[in-house]
């Protein structure tokens, strides 16, 4: 065999590392974040003249199984329309044998990063709202996300949130109808009761710091909304502390500027007894809202005092008027005698 | 997407790797052993003897023998088998093996006469001296990153063999041809139109033949891989030095 220069060989590694898109519209301009299944790449459509982000799978040399996982994510997420969820535009094969899949490219920061540049915990609160009311959409589909964390949720140029990486995501069993679960199958397929993408009882599939108790003892079988509710609190409490949950540590021990009802909404949302958690995320975000509208929330009981304190925070204009007049009152009072 | 996602976790779902030389070195089998032999050899053999001749400023004579006594050594006394993947690659290991054998030597004021003591292998020395000289390397050449440098392009260069014969062997004699003239060539830029013309198929076929032939040289790369890495994280650490990426 002919010597091969520096120039060959980084060729060579560019053709064994790379997806070939040579036989589609696509044309790859970088990567952009590569993960355990798949790189995403971000590449013109060369018919629509737009950017577009293209998820492809590591490599075509793995099982099958892995082909058919990433096929179920696309029709997964291609089935959530909603504006907190990333459209999914194409998917296929490419000639070199992966899997890829294209979806809208969003330009943004990661939840993570947006955090770190914004300190009002009203604006990081609204994101996460925002970031429920997406899973809660899934949830009501029947699809819960099962990898919830701030990497995984997007802040758009404007402002627009939007939850990332439906890749372990799976279908409720009590939503699937016969005929969605065939059309998860490619063609050509067996159709056996284990379908790609499912994982059984022992498989901990997630991010540790983020996944609930259930998750992390691999209890497949077992999870549902409740499960995200967990993540979703686990962000929140990154959220309101700027790290990561700390076992046994409550946020206001790590960041006393947070409210006994901020932290009473995660720790419910946290709670390692799923029963005793939001039943789902759409609670949960009506919870986050009412705090963010100074209301009070299910998660939390007021004190007297507090009631009140939380009403004239809420009121303080309208206090601040009624002082004024009575403070007016007064004086006139006191000229009027003079 | 993250790369802290866990998929397998403890039951680790990943697909079965081939049971790489290095474990099989230290089977009982002296067949099983002796196969195994042969793959690290095979694998190393050119990078080690350009390394000889860089950092221990080895005349063509007296590398050649050195690396014949080198794997001689290893096999007569199961070397090989001691490699612990906890500790370090078994590139590092290698190396550093290689190193204390020479540095033995060299005290030892031993000089290895050929065909002397050492089993001969069957190795292209002839081509090996040709691209030290042809291609040498940079003057202050670090000895360690040559020896990973010249490690990377003899195993392309081995995939490459691979791919040839099996696409002769399978009747596939033009996927190689079109991989080689469109991927490998250096002075000439073809496009799939030309080499079309050239070998009387349309473009599309031209595409489909050479993604084929890409497939498989990545399919042969990361076989080769598999072969000469111990575990799992060796092979992934392994991949990332030779591809500069995660292979997962």
């Amino acid at each position: 065999m002919k010597w091969l220069s520096d120039d060959r060989i980084n060729h060579l590694r560019e053709l064994t590392v790379n997806p070939d898109f040579s036989a589609t519209k696509y044309r790859v301009k970088s990567e952009l974040a590569r993960g355990g299944m798949g790189t995403v790449y971000l590449a013109t459509d060369t018919e629509l003249n737009r950017d577009v982000a293209i998820k492809v799978l590591n490599s075509p040399d793995l099982t099958t199984d892995l082909h058919e996982r990433m096929i179920r994510e696309a029709q997964i997420v291609a089935r959530l329309e909603h504006p907190g969820i990333v459209p999914v535009h194409d998917v296929g094969v490419l000639p070199d044998g992966r899997v890829f899949y294209a979806m809208k490219y969003v330009r943004g920061k990661r939840l993570d990063e947006y955090t770190a540049e914004t300190d009002s915990l009203r604006d990081r609160l609204r994101k996460f709202q925002a970031a429920c009311d997406a899973v809660a959409f899934a949830h009501a589909h029947g699809v819960i996300h099962r990898d919830l964390k701030p990497q995984n949720i997007m802040i758009g140029s404007f402002g627009e949130v939007l939850v990332l990486d439906w890749g372990v995501a799976k279908i409720l069993r009590k939503h699937e109808s016969a005929s969605e679960a065939d059309t998860l199958l490619l063609p050509g397929k067996s159709k056996s009761n284990h379908k790609p993408g499912d994982t059984t009882d022992g498989t901990i599939i997630g991010t540790r710091d983020y996944m609930s108790p259930e998750q992390a003892r691999g209890e497949i079988d077992r999870l549902d909304e409740r499960s995200d509710v967990y993540s979703l609190g686990a962000v929140l409490y990154f959220l309101l502390t700027d790290r990561a949950p700390v076992a046994a540590t409550r946020p206001r021990t790590v960041n006393p500027k947070v409210s006994k009802a901020a932290e009473a909404i995660c720790l419910k949302a946290m709670s390692a007894d799923a029963d005793a958690r939001y039943a789902t995320a759409a609670d949960l975000s009506r919870d986050v809202g009412q705090l963010l509208d100074a209301e009070p929330v299910s998660a939390y009981r007021e004190s007297v005092f507090e009631k009140a304190a939380r009403w004239a925070g809420k009121n303080r204009f309208l206090i601040l008027l009624v002082l004024a007049y009575l403070v007016m009152r007064i004086i006139l009072i006191f000229t009027s005698r003079s | 997407m993250d790369p802290d996602t866990d998929i397998g976790g403890a039951q680790q779902r990943f697909p079965q790797t081939n049971q790489s030389a290095i474990v099989r070195a230290r089977s009982n089998d002296e067949e099983v052993r002796q196969r195994a032999f042969a793959t690290i050899l095979e694998s190393y053999w050119k990078p080690v003897y350009k390394y000889v001749r860089l950092k221990w400023q080895a005349d063509n004579e007296d590398a050649k023998d050195l690396t014949q006594g080198f794997f001689a050594n290893a096999f007569e006394k199961n070397h090989f088998a001691s490699y612990d993947a906890s500790k370090a690659s078994f590139q590092t290991f290698l190396r550093t093996c290689l190193d204390g054998f020479v540095a033995n030597e060299r005290k030892a004021g031993k000089r290895l006469k050929r065909g002397g003591d050492h089993e001969h292998f069957s190795l292209d020395f002839v081509s090996a001296a040709d691209e030290f000289a042809l291609h040498p390397a940079a003057p202050n050449a670090n000895p360690e990153e040559y020896f990973h440098r010249e490690w990377v392009r003899w195993m392309f260069m081995l995939a490459l063999e691979a791919l040839r014969a099996q696409c002769r062997q399978t009747g596939k004699g033009i996927y190689f041809e079109l991989f080689q003239r469109y991927d490998l060539d250096e002075e000439e830029t073809v496009s799939y139109a030309s080499l079309g013309q050239e070998f009387g198929i349309e473009p599309g076929v031209v595409n489909n033949y050479l993604a084929a032939a890409r497939r498989d040289f990545r399919r042969i790369v990361l076989e080769k891989l598999r072969e000469i890495t111990a575990t799992e994280e060796e092979f992934r650490n392994e991949a990332r030095s030779l591809l500069g990426v995660e292979v997962k």
